[in-house]
């Protein structure tokens, strides 16, 4: 193998067993305090029969080699912290150490959700803060910070609409749901209750007024549209899509996975959306931490607002209070309320930028979207010639030819010291390969990125094999996904 | 850049939008402010807290300490700043502490197969039942009445919207255990799952066989919900659930008024395809070395679309790996004495005082101040520095003349003295 | 591939091949390939009434889910044990070994509508 490709060379890993293995009787890594109280002998206080034997192979290991294995671990990971991440509709963007330092402040992060509300003033003010501030954002009239993720927050806004229909006497029984949109549309229309009926797009990979218009009727519930879409097109006709449902009385769901392209720019309150989730791990910079914890904002305009989740915050003279009463609220989606050590992190975002900062972010993440676009044009088949957003999707069309597909190039894209892009979505595209820069990521990173993947063409027409058995570089080579799902083994367990 | 794409001005790269949608103005949102001026201003938010007190609340919220190297692992890049781990070969370091987090979930509740975490107790609860209605084809719930009030209000919700139901059994009033009698009574061939709590929100330890044998007598799952995960390191784990649901905050999550946490599911290994979230699983690499990658995905969300078994894309990786070190940390022989030096707190806290329920506790317990309204004997604490237990009244119309306290490790002797002395 | 004459087959890539009032059912050598590396197979108790044209279980990849449509009506006598432990052999020996399950008739003479192997092969373009 070559010592470096692109801005890539090898270095050396440690190999490291998992904790059980490294494990033997009587080693530890804690130290508590002497105890200042009188023992209390387990069996008498508790009953011998709720008392357990020790845990069976639970870990025995000390400090050092605690602190050891996790930072061995780290290093077989990528990180935006070391380079681009273009997943597409998953907003890698620049997690600032700033936001993690003020979650961890004292009066904050060891707030108890049921210590008085009294006693809770900053916290709650940091909520309705957020609050205001993402309303404004989405342009929308109410917000709700209680959903714990994107999913959670989808959840919630389409249990809005079905309490919202309900009221007006007629749930209805059907969501309308874009081919290319996210799988968790579809399973959280079902979740809901209703059924889901796949609208199918147009050449440019929008929705189709003319097919929505014909789905629609008096059994539809709900729109569940993407804008920018999970190609990164704007939906050009949004406002007569909405226009649409509207006159049949329907309503119009906003997944906001896709934000990061609007902030500043286009609010979707102004253009017809009555109830969006917005992700705050994506376009509010909040780490994704390997996948969570997140935070799923949801804004409703005013007639849904009778709807959302308890408890609500109210003003009471000069304090924030909890509202609980709430009579035609869904009901409570999570305990407590939400997850705000996320919430304070998201408004520490806004606070940096400011909304000029917030508008120029959006500008930056355009542009990067489009330059990747334009420097990878020529070598690879984009999927829809419309404008693009904040990502653009290219097809694998031309290295097919090859024998060679958009997982292969990812795959072999790792070599080259990138993150792969999203793979084989939106379903809609054949092959698909959806890139998504953010604003984080300065020139130089753009340029190697698109020289890697220039490259990656040019192996594919020179040899194909090479791309195939992607990556090479990785202390881990291509992983058995198969044998995994055959005979799962979703535990360690001591060889026998 | 700009002229590389073809375009004059930045405008250009929104300018095809209709002029209907664009925003015309500024946002009202105020000018951004410098690292500094960030800090200040929570600060001073956090000031307006609590400050400074000792607190005695539990109720679904503990205060453990948190030992140093939970956060220095967490804060790495390359944990912090990585994504779901679905490029495996990229992400081996996610994957290895997610198996490994699943493991010492199987070994603290006995069970034989544990997802990546959910995203938090309460959700976990709904989950759970969901999964129990697939596997029995039934649709009703039976939730004890002295489970955590938040989640059964969480679990309402979601079962409203799935046309399920959701029933509950009542405590017996001397001992704040589950009712048997209760529970058997409305057991029938429709009851998709038997819900208890243990310990309980009281802070008493159930008797989780009993619950098991009557449902499982009638056909029932039993899921077995915890919201004290170091419990565990003590109490003989339920063994005899089908699905555990837990909360992990206790293992060195800040409390962060009310989130992030993380949740867990465990259950059999016959049930494994009905577990909902993300699931990790071993494997080997193309040179044969051992790897780990997301396995049976075809449950999801983005494979099986509106037949997926839940919605959920993400667990709380970062919270678990948070966990896991806290587990890796404390381990075998620490997390008993963590458990022990609870139980031993809570007991001398409890000592003297006016305890209205008989069972066996753990580190929470119901209390009666004696003379004083739960109200009064609260702000009399206060007077104190001290934030006091949490007024049961609000969720249990009967016991508002008590409190539920608790104690952990960080409770001091003298603070405790400082309760005892108002509340005898 | 050859495509057993002897068998009928659906336009949704399922086989059939009837013994008295006996059908056994499998899937395709072609939908095994479309699949891929097949990972997990569901398939109906004994006792499960299917019915023609509806599915009554499933087919695992590692990446796809795909369901299978009964081609026939009746009530499901036997489901290959073999799947739940070496799914595997799906793609190795999809006529053979590997039929998913044994279907007793209700109306034998369903069959008669399906497709021959030659029509079957012609559907796919081979």
């Amino acid at each position: 193998m070559p010592k470096t490709l692109g801005k890539i060379r090898p270095h050396l890993t440690q190999d490291e067993q998992l904790l059980f293995e490294l494990s033997s009787p009587g080693k530890k890594g804690y130290q508590l305090p002497a105890l200042d109280v009188p023992e209390v002998d387990p069996a008498s206080a508790l009953g011998s029969e709720n008392v357990r034997a020790a845990i069976e192979h639970f870990p025995e290991v000390s400090e050092v080699e605690v602190i050891r294995h996790f930072t061995r671990l780290s290093t077989w990971n990528y990180g935006i912290d070391l380079g681009l991440f273009p997943l597409g509709s998953c907003t890698m963007k620049y997690n600032p150490r700033i936001n993690e330092a003020v979650a961890r402040t004292e009066g904050l992060a060891w707030a108890h959700p049921y210590q008085p509300e009294a006693l809770s003033q900053g916290a709650m003010e940091v909520v309705a803060i957020l609050e205001q501030y993402l309303g404004e954002i989405f342009g929308m009239d109410a917000v709700t910070l209680q959903p714990a993720a994107g999913a959670h927050g989808e959840y919630t806004g389409i249990m809005l609409v079905r309490a919202y229909l309900e009221a007006q006497g007629n749930p209805r029984k059907k969501v309308l749901v874009p081919d290319s949109a996210h799988g968790t549309n579809p399973a959280t229309a079902f979740m809901a209750g209703y059924d889901v009926q796949t609208l199918k797009s147009n050449d440019s990979g929008m929705v189709d007024p003319a097919v929505l218009a014909a789905a629609v009727n008096e059994d539809v519930a709900a729109l569940m549209v993407t804008n920018p879409n999970t190609v990164g097109v704007f939906e050009e006709n949004i406002v007569q899509i909405a226009g649409i449902m509207h006159e049949k009385g329907a309503q119009v769901y906003m997944d906001g996975a896709n934000l990061n392209a609007l902030v500043g720019i286009a609010r979707p309150g102004d253009f017809g959306v009555d109830v969006l989730h917005s992700n705050l791990h994506k376009t509010f910079s909040t780490p994704h931490g390997g996948g969570g914890p997140g935070a799923g904002a949801v804004g409703v305009r005013s007639h849904l607002e009778p709807f959302l989740p308890t408890p609500r915050l109210r003003r009471d003279g000069e304090l924030w209070a909890w509202d609980y009463d709430r009579p035609q609220s869904i009901g409570r989606v999570r305990a407590f309320y939400g997850n705000f050590g996320v919430l304070v992190r998201a408004l520490a975002y806004i606070l940096a930028h400011g909304g000029e900062g917030l508008r120029n972010a959006t500008i930056d993440a355009l542009l990067n979207a489009n330059y990747i676009r334009a420097r990878l044009e020529e070598h690879y088949q984009i999927a829809y010639n419309a404008r693009s957003m904040h990502e653009c999707v290219f097809s694998d069309v031309r290295q097919e030819k090859q024998g060679v597909r958009t997982g292969d190039i990812a795959k072999r894209l790792i070599d080259y010291g990138f993150h792969p892009y999203t793979v084989s979505f939106p379903l809609i595209v054949h092959g698909a390969l959806m890139i998504e820069p953010t604003e984080t990521e300065p020139k130089a990173e753009l340029d190697a990125f698109c020289d890697a993947l220039i490259a990656i063409a040019r192996e594919i027409e020179a040899d194909p094999e090479t791309v195939k058995k992607a990556p090479h570089m990785t202390r881990t080579s291509r992983v058995d996904e198969v044998a995994a799902a055959r005979k799962p083994k979703v535990r360690w367990t001591p060889q026998a | 850049m700009l002229a590389a794409c073809g375009l004059q001005s930045v405008e250009d790269l929104y300018n095809h939008l209709p002029d209907e949608v664009l925003l015309k103005r500024p946002l009202a949102i105020p000018d951004g402010l410098s690292e500094y001026e960030i800090a200040a201003w929570f600060k001073d938010q956090a000031a307006r807290n609590a400050n400074g007190c000792a607190s005695f609340l539990g109720a679904g919220v503990y205060s453990h300490y948190r030992p140093v190297l939970c956060d220095v692992v967490v804060s790495r890049g390359e944990f912090l700043t990585s994504y779901t781990p679905y490029q495996a070969e990229f992400a081996q370091g996610t994957l290895t502490s997610i198996f490994e987090f699943q493991t010492m979930i199987c070994q603290l509740t006995g069970m034989e197969v544990a997802n990546a975490s959910m995203y938090d107790g309460s959700t976990a609860v709904p989950e759970a039942a969901m999964m129990a209605a697939r596997i029995t084809g039934r649709h009703r719930f039976l939730a004890a009445a002295n489970l955590h009030p938040e989640y059964r209000e969480v679990l309402d919700t979601a079962a409203r919207n799935a046309r399920l139901e959701v029933d509950a059994f009542g405590y017996d009033a001397e001992s704040g255990r589950f009712d048997l009698a209760a529970l058997e009574a409305k057991l029938d061939s429709s009851v998709a799952c038997v819900i208890v709590q243990s310990p309980n929100f009281f802070g008493v330890i159930e008797d989780v066989k009993a619950a098991a044998e009557i449902a499982h007598k009638h056909g029932a799952l039993l899921v077995v919900v915890f919201t004290e995960a170091v419990s565990l390191g003590l109490l003989e784990p339920p063994r005899d659930a089908d699905i555990v649901v837990g909360e992990l905050q206790s293992f060195a999550i800040s409390p962060s008024y009310g989130g992030p946490f993380a949740g867990i599911i465990a259950t059999r290994e016959k049930y494994m395809r009905q577990i909902p979230g993300r699931l990790v699983g071993e494997t080997k690499d193309a040179d044969g070395h051992r790897a780990f990658c997301l396995t049976l995905s075809t449950r999801e969300q983005h494979i099986r679309r509106e037949k997926a078994t839940s919605n959920i894309c993400t667990n709380q990786a970062l919270i678990a790996l948070m966990a896991t070190v806290f587990m890796s940390v404390y381990g075998k022989q620490g997390l008993r004495e963590l458990a022990s030096q609870n139980l031993a707190k809570a007991h001398y806290l409890a000592s003297g005082l006016d305890l209205p329920f008989s069972g066996p506790f753990f580190n929470e317990f119901v209390v009666n101040p004696r003379g004083r309204t739960p109200e009064e004997a609260n702000a009399a604490l206060l007077e104190k520095q001290i934030v006091g237990g949490l007024p049961l009244g609000r969720f249990f119309p009967e016991l508002s003349g008590s409190l539920l306290l608790c104690a952990t490790e960080m409770s001091r002797r003298a603070d405790m003295d400082a309760v005892k002395e108002v509340l005898l | 591939m050859t495509y057993p004459e002897n068998f009928r087959y659906t336009k949704e890539h399922e086989w059939v091949s009837v013994e008295g009032d006996t059908g056994t059912v499998g899937i395709t050598f072609h939908a095994q390939k479309e699949l891929g590396d097949i990972v997990y197979v569901d398939l109906p108790k004994p006792g499960t009434q299917v019915e023609v044209g509806k599915t009554f279980g499933s087919v695992e990849s590692v990446k796809a889910v795909s369901d299978i449509y009964s081609p026939v009506s009746g009530e499901v006598t036997e489901a290959n044990s073999l799947l739940a432990e070496a799914p595997e052999k799906l793609n190795e020996d999809p006529h053979g070994a590997a039929w998913l399950v044994k279907i007793r008739l209700a109306n034998p003479g369903d069959v008669g509508a399906l497709l021959s192997a030659a029509d079957y092969a012609a559907y796919i373009g081979e």
